[in-house]
């Protein structure tokens, strides 16, 4: 079982490296650099704080299209190619294949974000000409990002088991830019009456919270961050992905592949 | 030649002509509306809309507006403009997208408050900005002292001044001089010695070399002050005793005993006018003083200067 998931998960990455994924990073290295470079001749006292909103913004942005645009072709692709049937005859499961998928994209967009990651850190020693302690917690940014990456891959996963890749990108996109919102629209929610107030509510917990995620910002002024909301942020991210790839494998196990 | 060696070389000059012809055709169309610059329109000015619309990556987006605030301060101070419309909405953005961007308070208070041509000349401005930035921050002493410092150079509100100086002092790990200073302002504030202290504290207290930069401006405008003052009331006196003005600043200096004659922070003697005003020699050394200078004195325009 182990086995047939590592597979199609191992498959899963290489196919997005032949398919070039891993260029964004040349696109990333080239903005990050010329920020660096250019911020400080045309801006005041801020060349530290760009190299960290940018970086930490572009990781984040870059991974997100990535988890979108290769997400949502993982299964279509396969039914397309007819590639699908082939592994589906072999022993494994349907729930396997979206597993695997799952890691293989994940796998992919860590790899990524491990290499943004050296160059964020490399933008900014060109910038401060050493490191201090509080750019530690810019590692906590970047994991935050990452769990942002396993909620958008499950979701895209769960859109496109059952939907056309233009569509399952809308919605995937739509989520993730509610999810900006969620706690506007808890707060909305808290405001309305009725009938209303329970279905912004249920909205609300429905939607990813990517607000919560988000602490580059304050992560850029050297403010830390509770270890309670790294803790809260993971459970939750785990829950999540659990939830929406829980949906993917129910959808996918009755679709009618014929 | 092959064919497909043909089809490359065709479309490589192709490719090459146009890119030639685009920028060619921009420049013409340049020059046919040369005041048709983008730096005068906000497209969105609700920072509150603006920090919805960065969806979470409100720091990049603060970073965008202080940028774009300094450009925009720099390009009109650099043309001597009479206004800066939007410099204050930029601020605004730029506080509310970040509110611990303190670059943005410390300098847009600089930028807001002084009079043109060194500022917006919107002092209250200026105020309400330091406001949010302390509400935000309350914790950082220096943005008191940088509200302080607008009301006493720019406002002259004295007791409001005071008053920010005594609160600056009560912030934890304030620097001590707040104390002196809020003392000084209630004792002698307007004075000569108090605007020295002011920028000697700024000078001292600031790791920016652009505002060490601008203190030191301000001393030296403030030197020059202070010397055509006593210089000033020294030609009266020698007109009292004597019944004429002096010829030139060495009959003075020697009516004055003085040990020498009179210097101007950059080393030029000071010079008496026929009219026995008191003048520097070269009033463009000193942008930030207000005596000294010929009466019809105008800042050397830049090319562009309409803008």
């Amino acid at each position: 079982m182990r086995t047939s998931i590592a597979y199609i998960a191992s498959n899963t990455f290489r196919e997005a490296v032949r398919d070039r994924v891993l260029y964004n990073l040349i696109a990333f290295a080239l903005l990050l650099s010329g920020a660096a470079i250019l911020v400080g001749q045309i801006s005041i006292e801020i060349e530290k704080l760009v190299v960290i909103n940018l970086g930490l913004t572009a990781v984040s942005l870059f991974g997100i299209v990535i988890a979108i645009f290769i997400g949502i072709g993982l299964v279509s692709k396969e039914i397309e190619k007819r590639t699908l049937y082939t592994v589906l005859s072999r022993p494994v499961r349907r729930w396997q294949f979206i597993v695997g998928k799952f890691f293989g994209l994940a796998g992919t967009l860590v790899v990524n974000t491990f290499f943004m990651a050296i160059g964020v850190f490399a933008a900014l020693f060109y910038v401060s000409h050493k490191f201090v302690k509080a750019d530690a917690l810019i590692f906590v940014a970047l994991y935050f990002i990452i769990l942002q990456f396993l909620i958008i891959c499950s979701l895209s996963l769960l859109f496109s088991s059952f939907s056309t890749p233009l569509l399952s990108a809308i919605f995937a996109f739509s989520l993730f830019v509610i999810g900006s919102f969620a706690e506007d629209l808890r707060n909305f929610a808290a405001m309305a009456h009725g009938i209303t107030r329970w279905l912004a509510t249920g909205a609300a917990y429905l939607v990813p919270n990517f607000s919560a995620f988000n602490v580059i910002t304050s992560i850029a002024h050297e403010q830390p961050v509770a270890g309670r909301l790294i803790l809260q942020n993971t459970v939750y991210a785990l829950f999540y992905a659990t939830m929406a790839l829980s949906g993917a494998v129910l959808i996918f196990e009755r679709r009618d592949l014929k | 030649m092959t064919s497909q060696s043909k089809i490359t070389v065709v479309s490589g000059i192709l490719l090459v002509v146009s890119l030639a012809g685009i920028s060619f055709v921009l420049h013409l169309e340049d020059q046919l509306r040369p005041q048709a610059t983008p730096d005068e329109v906000l497209f969105l000015s609700s920072p509150t809309m603006i920090k919805r619309a960065s969806l979470g990556y409100d720091g990049l987006a603060a970073c965008i507006y202080w940028t774009r605030a300094v450009q925009y301060f720099g390009y009109r101070h650099h043309y001597y403009a009479a206004s800066y419309n939007l410099l204050a909405p930029l601020l605004e953005i730029t506080a509310h997208l970040d509110p611990h961007l303190l670059v943005a308070y410390e300098f847009g208070s600089s930028f807001l408050a002084p009079p043109p041509p060194h500022g917006a000349g919107q002092p209250q401005r200026a105020v309400e900005l330091m406001q949010y930035g302390i509400q935000q921050n309350p914790g950082n002493w220096h943005l008191y002292y940088d509200l302080g410092f607008v009301y006493y150079m720019d406002l002259k509100d004295y007791k409001k001044a005071e008053e920010t100086f005594e609160r600056g002092s009560q912030v934890p790990n304030a620097h001590p001089f707040l104390k002196v200073l809020a003392a000084q302002m209630a004792q002698h504030a307007g004075e000569y010695d108090t605007a020295k202290m002011l920028w000697s504290a700024t000078y001292e207290t600031t790791q920016d070399e652009q505002i060490k930069e601008n203190a030191i401006e301000h001393l030296r405008a403030l030197r020059v002050d202070d010397d055509v003052a006593h210089l000033q009331e020294a030609v009266t006196r020698f007109g009292e005793h004597t019944g004429r003005l002096p010829a030139n600043i060495a009959e003075l200096a020697a009516a004055e005993h003085l040990p020498g004659i009179p210097l101007d922070p950059e080393g030029h003697p000071y010079k008496i006018t026929p009219e026995g005003r008191v003048e520097v020699r070269v009033p463009d050394d000193f942008p930030f003083a207000t005596r000294g200078l010929p009466p019809d004195y105008k800042p050397v325009p830049t090319p562009h200067s309409d803008h």
